[in-house]
This record gives C-alpha cells, sequence and structure tokens, in this order.
C-alpha cells in the first residue's frame, strides 16, 4: 500500500513539474490577491486575516484539478478498480495537492507576512498555522472535488460546498496568528488547528473514497 | 417489527401513512402555534430591559432551535441513504433540506429585527451569527449538490456524504456562543444548569419550540409527500390515486 500511494505521489509529482504553470498558478493568485487587498482597505492593512482568507481561497482555486484530470483521461477508474485500498491511494492525492499548494503558500508566507508589517513573533505562528491549516484545506476540498468530479459544471457549486466547511479553518487559524502576535507561540488555537488536521487526516479520506465511488457510478 | 422496516420502503404505504399523520399533525401544529403566540405576546410581562421587544424571541429562539437539530435530521437521513440505499431517507434528506435552510433563515431575519432595538444595528459579525449564515450555506450547498446530479439515487448520496461531512461545523455553531460571545448573550436555556429565563416566559417559549419541532415534521411530510409523487408518477399507485379523486 505504501509503495503504491509512493508512486501515485511521484506519478503526480511528475505531472505538476512537467506543467510549471499549473504549478505556479496558486502562488501568483496568492500574492496577486494579497496585493488587492491594501489597495481595496487602504495602505496599512494591519490584520493577519487577510493573508488566510486568500490561502483558503488559493487553496479552493486549485482543489477542482485534484481528481479532474485523471476523471478526463480515465485513471480515476483504474484507481478504483485497483485491489490497493482507496484510502491510501486518496491521501496520496490529497499529499500530493497539498505540497504543490499549500507547502509552497506556507513556505513563501514569511515574506508575506514581512510585507505586511506583522511582528517577528507572529511570522513563526503564521508558517505553523499555515502549514497544518493548508493540510486540512486540501484534506476538505479533495472531499469537495471528489463529490463534483462527475458534474460538467463543478467550478462554481465546488466553492459552494466547500466555503463553509473551510470556516473552522479560518477561525483557528487566524486565532492562533493572533495568538503569536501577543507573543504566544503554542497557542490553544494552535493545538485546536492541529487537532482538526489529525481528525481530518483520519476521516477526510474516507469521505473522499466514498464521494469517488458514488461519482464514478454514473 | 421488520415487517416495518420493509414497509417503510413502499412508496404507496409511506405516501398514504404520511397522510393520515398530517390530518392529525396539521390541526395540532396550527393549535399549538396559535397558543404558543398568543401567550407568549399577549399573557406575558414585557421585559425589565428590552420592554416589548424580546417578544420575538417567540420567533427567533425556536427557528434557530429547530434549524439546528433539522441539520441533523438531514445528516441522519443522509447516513441511512449512505449505509441502506433506502429510497424514504433520500427523499427524507431532500426535504429536509429547504425546511432547515428557511428556518436558518428565519432566524436570521428575525434576529436582525430583534437586534436594532436592543443592540442598536441590523447585523453584527458576531460568531453565532455569522455562523448561522454559514449553516443556511451548508443547506444550500446540500440542495445545490443534489440538484446538480441528473440520477437521483446518486445525487442522494453525494449529497449525504456532504451532509455528514458538515456535521462537523455543528458543535461549532452551537458552542460558538459560549467559546467567543460579544454581541448575542450566550445560551439562557441548558439541560443541566436549569434556565435563566423567568419561568412565566419560559413556558410559552418551550411551546412555542414544541410547535415549531411539528411544524418542522409536517413541512418535511408535506414535501417528502410531494416529491414522492413526482419521482414516483410513473407508477401504477400514483395512477390509481389520480382516479380516485
Amino acid at each position: 500500500m505504501f509503495e503504491y500511494a509512493q508512486r501515485i505521489i511521484k506519478r503526480q509529482f511528475v505531472l505538476a513539474f512537467r506543467s510549471p504553470t499549473e504549478f505556479a498558478t496558486p502562488i501568483a493568485f496568492f500574492i496577486l490577491v494579497l496585493a488587492l487587498f491594501p489597495l481595496g482597505f487602504g495602505p496599512v492593512v494591519k490584520s493577519s486575516g487577510a493573508i488566510w482568507i486568500v490561502a483558503l481561497l488559493a487553496s479552493l482555486l486549485s482543489s477542482d484539478r485534484i481528481f479532474r484530470q485523471d476523471y478526463d483521461d480515465g485513471s480515476l477508474d483504474q484507481l478504483l478498480i485497483a485491489p490497493q485500498p482507496l484510502f491510501g491511494s486518496s491521501l496520496a492525492y490529497i499529499f500530493a495537492h497539498w505540497s504543490q499548494t499549500g507547502l509552497p503558500l506556507a513556505l513563501i508566507s514569511p515574506l508575506i507576512a514581512l510585507m505586511f508589517d506583522l511582528p517577528a513573533s507572529a511570522i513563526l505562528a503564521l508558517v505553523i498555522s499555515l502549514l497544518v491549516g493548508t493540510v486540512v484545506l486540501s484534506l476538505i476540498g479533495a472531499i469537495g472535488a471528489a463529490l463534483t468530479v462527475g458534474l460538467r459544471k463543478g467550478g462554481a457549486l465546488i466553492s459552494l460546498i466547500i466555503l463553509p466547511l473551510y470556516v473552522p479553518v479560518l477561525i483557528f487559524g487566524k486565532a492562533s496568528v493572533d495568538a503569536g502576535i501577543q507573543g504566544s507561540l503554542l497557542s490553544p488555537s494552535l493545538a485546536l488547528l492541529s487537532a482538526l488536521a489529525c481528525g481530518a487526516i483520519a476521516l477526510a479520506p474516507i469521505a473522499v473514497g466514498a464521494a469517488l465511488r458514488i461519482s464514478m457510478e454514473i | 417489527m421488520w415487517t416495518f422496516f420493509h414497509k417503510l420502503g413502499s412508496p404507496p404505504w409511506f405516501y398514504s401513512i404520511a397522510g393520515r399523520i398530517l390530518q392529525w399533525l396539521l390541526p395540532l401544529t396550527l393549535l399549538l402555534l396559535a397558543t404558543g403566540c398568543i401567550w407568549g405576546l399577549l399573557f406575558t410581562a414585557p421585559d425589565f430591559r428590552q420592554g416589548n421587544s424580546y417578544r420575538i424571541m417567540y420567533v427567533h429562539v425556536p427557528a434557530a432551535v429547530v434549524a439546528l437539530a433539522g441539520y441533523y435530521v438531514m445528516a441522519i437521513a443522509g447516513a441511512i441513504c449512505l449505509i441502506w440505499k433506502m429510497k424514504m431517507a433520500e427523499i427524507a434528506m431532500r426535504a429536509t433540506a429547504p425546511v432547515g435552510a428557511f428556518l436558518t433563515l428565519t432566524a436570521l431575519v428575525t434576529g436582525a429585527i430583534w437586534g436594532k432595538p436592543t443592540w442598536g444595528t441590523w447585523w453584527v459579525w458576531d460568531a453565532r451569527t455569522t455562523s448561522m449564515l454559514i449553516l443556511f450555506f451548508l443547506y444550500i450547498g446540500v440542495i445545490a449538490l443534489y440538484e446538480a446530479y441528473e440520477d437521483k439515487s446518486i445525487a442522494s448520496r453525494a449529497a449525504g456524504i456532504l451532509g455528514l461531512v458538515g456535521t462537523v461545523n455543528i458543535p461549532i455553531i452551537y458552542k460558538s456562543v459560549d467559546w467567543w460571545y460579544s454581541l448575542h448573550q450566550p445560551a439562557s436555556i441548558t439541560f443541566t444548569g436549569g434556565s435563566a429565563i423567568e419561568s412565566s416566559m419560559l413556558y410559552p417559549l418551550l411551546l412555542m419550540i414544541t410547535a415549531f419541532y411539528s411544524l418542522f415534521a409536517s413541512c418535511v411530510l408535506c414535501n417528502m409527500r410531494v416529491s414522492l409523487i413526482k419521482r414516483e408518477w410513473r407508477a401504477s399507485w400514483v395512477r390509481a390515486l389520480v382516479k380516485e379523486d
């Protein structure tokens, strides 16, 4: 099972590196939308929440693509009839998606934090909360992607069904950055966010597998 | 016992039994609503601080309570149609969603009307109000996903998964008043700690909550009967039914 999952991850990475524009789009989106916030709210945006909201949107934007291409070329069917459990393979898909969207966002976030004048104590909190939080975002996004993969017009629908589910992540992510601004790195909110991530890792792949089976039955 | 479950899967049987239940439930609902409204609006003392404006509580609180509970009803129906693939559960899930969405909207609108005289503003981005708005969109998401699929049995199972995933949000919404409250007060009635409301105001409120539960049940049953007819219009029992009338 682990070897199978490794192969899926490797395949997803090869696919991503062959079309680097897709790889770079969420990051460009992230920075571009963040640049819009000072234009809309005036030059002094103090809120760390802006960074979190844009991370949410960037993850949402890319989540529709998790299964789309494989659905179109039929390799998703192969995944479903393979003897390996669907839990592992959907987790592999989600991990590949996270390391292509969530991980780069978390890694460039210190730069953004400097541009938004966050105190140094908050930067580490921002990076850690983004690292943990985007895992949950990718997991939830995969559920939405699996539910809508069989539909032609999945794009607008996926945002409607995923965004409400993103809310707890936003609340706890923002709260842990705020705790970081006040100087405490290991806050209860960060603990809750990590708990959310653990729960989502355990449960979301089950939902993704079931949703894939349902939408492929058409 | 088991024959009852088998009968539950039969559309004509369910249609007629729901009709018979509604014969009693609808008058009971109207009676409860009328008694609760008259008792709450006319026969209770005005509030010490809020005057008469607090009386909108008799609609606001029951609508919010039943909207939250309705989400669980929908999610459980979704779970049943995922596990046992029961047709009645599919129909129940789809029938619950719009009723719940409407109740959530009622709670939001009455909350806004109540907020204007007491808080001085129509809307605050408070944890409770925001999360009720999110609850509304959870309902809308389930309906939209269901309607997006052509095949209704796939649609119900997909919407069932979404409903189950969404249940994670409900405890957060429910507890949000206690965790971060700003303007919205924390829960006044608890099962363990008794009530912070004076009993002369509490009893009509409890009556109204019961009335809203029975209103919810009758709306869901009516919806289910309609969608049964819509889905099974080719079946012989529907034709027989039409000929009877």
